[in-house]
């Protein structure tokens, strides 16, 4: 086995882990590269169909492209959309810097969706490289009754007896992916041959490397035109997967806020 | 050169000996600090008055800076020139030993960090034996702060002394002691020139002379099963290799039960015709398995023993302590059980390593205890095979504990059971029958529960020696700590099935009145019962049972306001080869009442003539 191999195989064994205890669950569809390759993962982990709804929580301000894309493979994959429109910005904490409260409205997103399909596990992409927050997750981490996460009383996570149980009232969050790094997403991409949106391809100099909402995400200066040259790229390179993405930037804290609210 | 995973290695010991400054250093010196971290590093250190502070890196959330000290196990990558790594940089507050435990479970090899001036705290003398207990074996000890020793030669030889002398008392050796200094620089990275009578490696030239572990696939067989699918007909048992390796055409047994198939097909990613331990596959077989999630597949020669008593070496993470006599949760593989604890045997005194006769274990303390299942577990000591001789403790859905199995006592294994004086024979010849079991599963609202008391009534007024065992009676009493989660509803089975058996073989005829919707819950009650066991299937169409709805349960699952209930939220799976079908859609209650009634005749034994007259 090389290392993209196990990693498949850790996800893998993640993604059943929680099928086979958290019901109902969903899976949490960005439309990024990562959460593409999740869903790859899920329908090889259940034998081609993903056996739950693969939830979009749609703001509304996604890049064109990314509709489009969302409507092809959710066609192609046979997946179960649930594309559900997230809360107006009205509803969401006015204390936080303008591009943190686009985003809360995802959090508010999930909140109602949680409530409204009563979802005992959410499964999410997130990776421990991308930001220093997320690095202190678990692979299967508790959110509490308001939805919170509590990183200073998270449970022991031994070897991969991970936590499965949660009392009434509150849900898991799984990470099948917390151990990749940005460059494992994209050499696993080149080898299966996933489609991912264009908008990661250098056009007139520029591509998006992380995807957010339109007007609080941007592109970086590359000319990496196809899947071997990002990957070439990003060995080579230093600077922050999420740089492009203003949320993480308005404050020393702003995204630790975020995500004790239960963002992603 | 093959690409290979990052080599995890985690930083513990006491929390005031520099272990963030060491990871930041090492980050800095290999050059793996991503642009513009170290600008704003410098920004975040000066606001703060002090000079370059490197384990403002880890430190990353807020609450951490305010406090000063690391909170969780976060994740860093870095590259020396041999290979990447990923830091977890644990913490050394002993609140959050959990933590430090979730970065030591998930690493190949530790760096022991101690302070030059202070030695060996008590704080790393407790990571030291955790490290022992979660089996992490590869240990570089980095005697830090050298610099504010005066780079002593002789103190540093006496700390390593106490050092090696500690760890070789918990089976530990570590593969280098190095004295460096976080701070300066000096031996982490590049060779300090203040110590130039050290001549062995610096901190990343020993990390770069340890060994990636790799999966045991070697050792025995052992693949927890964590699902069955259903892909059209067939059933497919899905799980990770543990250890060992499978290949198409193996003979394997499962546990507990001990039912034998050969492997058939083998999917991992693709189809494939072998595969080895550390990979995710899905596995057909060459004839009908019933086992369930939790069921251990090993090989038909190397299997398990079954234990109910395990003696196990522990450390203990809630608050309350934990006591002889406590319940928990045991979690092994995908297996679970509950537990009693027998005995605390022991509480080991990290100063000195003696083990002393306790009461109970405290917070974050290692001790060894003695566990009674309330089932038997398939399950290896941590010697014989490490992956599945190890497991958690849950207590109010919370991972309290983590162990390993040290001993699986003998007699645990060699339950003998007493032969009765009165045989089988003799009680039937009395009844005019033979024990048994009709054993009537259907969806609720099928009829089971009406069913099995007007046969009841009929077989009695016969002269027999019937009795029912129903579902929602059990509940109330034997079974009353069971819920309806998969797991519980299997063990109301298993249990039910035991008093059945019980009773059967009192020399009654047993009806059994449950839903038990799982093939794999019906074949292991077939299992235990042999030819006594007969399956009855009372089948009636979802649309009948659910417009009856006795109970008025049906209803509440549609409003969501049941989970888990059989043929809205959970699956039925109809038997395939009943002994006797009974469509009560169809027929009457009392058409139905005497097509079982006769059954039970014809297989019991009872007959007329048979029968002792009554009055």
């Amino acid at each position: 086995m090389d290392d993209l191999d196990s990693l498949e195989a850790e996800s893998i064994f993640i993604l059943r882990e929680a099928y086979s205890r958290l019901k109902p669950l969903a899976l949490l569809w960005s439309l990024g590269k990562d959460s593409n390759v999740m869903i790859w993962l899920a329908r090889k982990a259940f034998l081609g169909r993903i056996p739950f709804p693969v939830l979009h929580l749609d703001t509304g301000l996604e890049f064109p492209e990314v509709y489009a894309f969302r409507d092809r493979y959710a066609r192609e994959w046979g997946l179960e959309l649930i594309a559900d429109p997230c809360p107006p910005l009205e509803t969401v904490d006015p204390t936080l810097p303008p591009a943190s409260r686009i985003a809360a409205r995802k959090t508010a997103g999930l909140r109602e969706a949680i409530g409204r399909y009563g979802y005992q596990a959410l499964i999410a992409g997130i990776r421990r490289d991308e930001q220093a927050t997320r690095a202190k997750e678990r692979v299967f981490s508790p959110r509490g009754l308001d939805n919170a996460w509590d990183f200073r009383d998270q449970p022991a996570e031994l070897w991969d007896l991970f936590h499965l149980d949660y009392p009434p009232g509150t849900h898991l969050r799984v990470h099948p992916l917390l151990g990749w790094t940005e460059l494992d997403i994209w050499r696993y991409i080149a080898r299966e041959g996933i489609p991912v949106s264009e908008l990661y391809f250098a056009r007139g100099g520029k591509r998006f490397r992380s995807l957010g909402e339109v007007g609080i995400t941007f592109p970086i200066e590359s000319e990496a035109a196809d899947i071997p040259a990002v990957i070439a790229e990003l060995r080579a390179t230093k600077s922050a997967e999420r740089a492009g993405r203003a949320m993480d930037h308005e404050g020393e804290d702003a995204f630790e806020r975020l995500r004790v609210g239960g963002y992603l | 050169m093959p690409e290979r995973r990052a080599f995890p290695i985690v930083v513990v010991g006491h929390v005031d000996h520099g272990k963030s400054t060491l990871v930041g250093r090492l980050l800095h010196d290999t050059g793996s600090l991503p642009e513009g971290r170290l600008a704003q590093l410098r920004a975040v250190s000066e606001q703060r008055g002090l000079d370059l502070e490197f384990s403002f890196l880890l430190d990353s959330l807020q609450v951490e800076r305010d406090q000063g000290i690391t909170v969780d196990a976060a994740q860093i990558w870095f590259r020396s020139a041999m290979r990447r790594y990923v830091i977890i940089d644990a913490p050394g507050h002993a609140e959050f030993l959990r933590n430090m435990l979730t970065g030591a479970a998930a690493a190949e090899a530790a760096v022991l960090v101690v302070d030059a001036a202070a030695g060996l705290s008590e704080q790393t003398r407790r990571h030291s034996t955790l490290l022992g207990l979660l089996g992490l074996r590869q240990v570089v000890v980095a005697v830090n702060k050298i610099d504010l020793i005066g780079h002593d030669r002789q103190r540093f030889a006496e700390v390593a002394q106490a050092v090696r002398d500690y760890l070789g008392g918990i089976g530990l050796h570590p593969a280098a002691i190095v004295p460096l200094s976080a701070r300066q620089g000096d031996n982490v990275v590049a060779r300090g020139e203040a110590t130039p009578w050290y001549r062995g490696p610096t901190l990343l030239e020993a990390l770069d002379a340890l060994q990636p572990r790799r999966p045991p696939e070697d050792g025995k067989l052992r693949l927890p099963v964590q699902d069955v699918y259903r892909l059209g007909d067939r059933r497919i048992l899905v799980g990770r290799i543990e250890s060992g390796r499978i290949a198409l055409g193996d003979a394997v047994r499962f546990l507990p039960g001990g039912q034998s198939a050969r492997i058939a097909g083998i999917e991992a990613g693709s189809s494939v015709a072998a595969a080895a331990a550390g990979q995710s596959v899905a596995l057909s077989f060459d004839r009908e398995v019933f086992v369930e999630r939790g069921a251990m597949l090993a090989g038909a020669e190397d299997a398990p023993a079954e234990s109910q008593v395990l003696t196990v070496r522990l450390v203990w993470l809630d608050r309350q302590p934990l006591l002889a006599g406590d319940r928990l949760v045991l979690r092994h593989g995908t297996a679970e059980a509950k537990v009693t604890v027998e005995a605390i045997e022991a509480v080991i005194d990290v100063e000195t390593l003696a083990a002393a006769p306790a009461l109970a274990l405290p917070q974050n303390a290692v001790g060894r205890a003695r566990l009674l299942a309330a089932k038997p577990l398939a399950i290896d000591s941590v010697a014989e095979c490490p992956r599945t001789g190890r497991g958690v403790l849950v207590r109010d859905h919370r991972i309290a504990g983590g162990f390993v199995v040290e001993a699986l006592p003998e007699e645990a294994r060699a339950l003998t059971p007493v032969d009765a004086p009165v045989t089988p024979e003799e009680r039937a010849r009395r009844n005019g029958h033979r024990g048994g079991v009709l054993w009537l599963t259907g969806l609720s609202g099928a009829g089971k529960s009406t069913l099995a008391m007007r046969a009841l009534r009929l077989l009695t007024d016969r002269g027999a020696q019937a009795y029912v065992l129903d579902g929602d009676n059990i509940r109330q009493g034997l079974n009353r700590d069971l819920g309806f989660s998969e797991a519980d509803r299997s063990e109301n089975v298993r249990r039910t099935a035991e008093v059945a058996r019980l009773l059967a073989d009192a020399g009654m005829i047993v009806l059994v009145a449950l839903i038990s919707p799982l093939a794999a819950q019906r074949a292991a009650a077939r299992a235990l019962l042999g030819e006594r066991f007969q399956e009855v299937h009372v089948a009636a169409p979802l649309e009948i049972c659910e417009a009856r709805d006795p109970k008025g349960l049906y209803r509440r699952a549609r409003e969501d306001r049941l989970r888990d209930f059989t043929g809205i939220s959970a699956a039925y799976e109809p038997p395939e080869a009943p002994e006797l079908r009974l469509d009560t859609g169809m027929l009457t209650p009392e058409a139905a009442t005497t097509a079982l009634v006769a059954h039970a005749e014809a297989a019991f034994g009872l007959s007329r003539e048979t029968i002792t007259p009554r009055g």
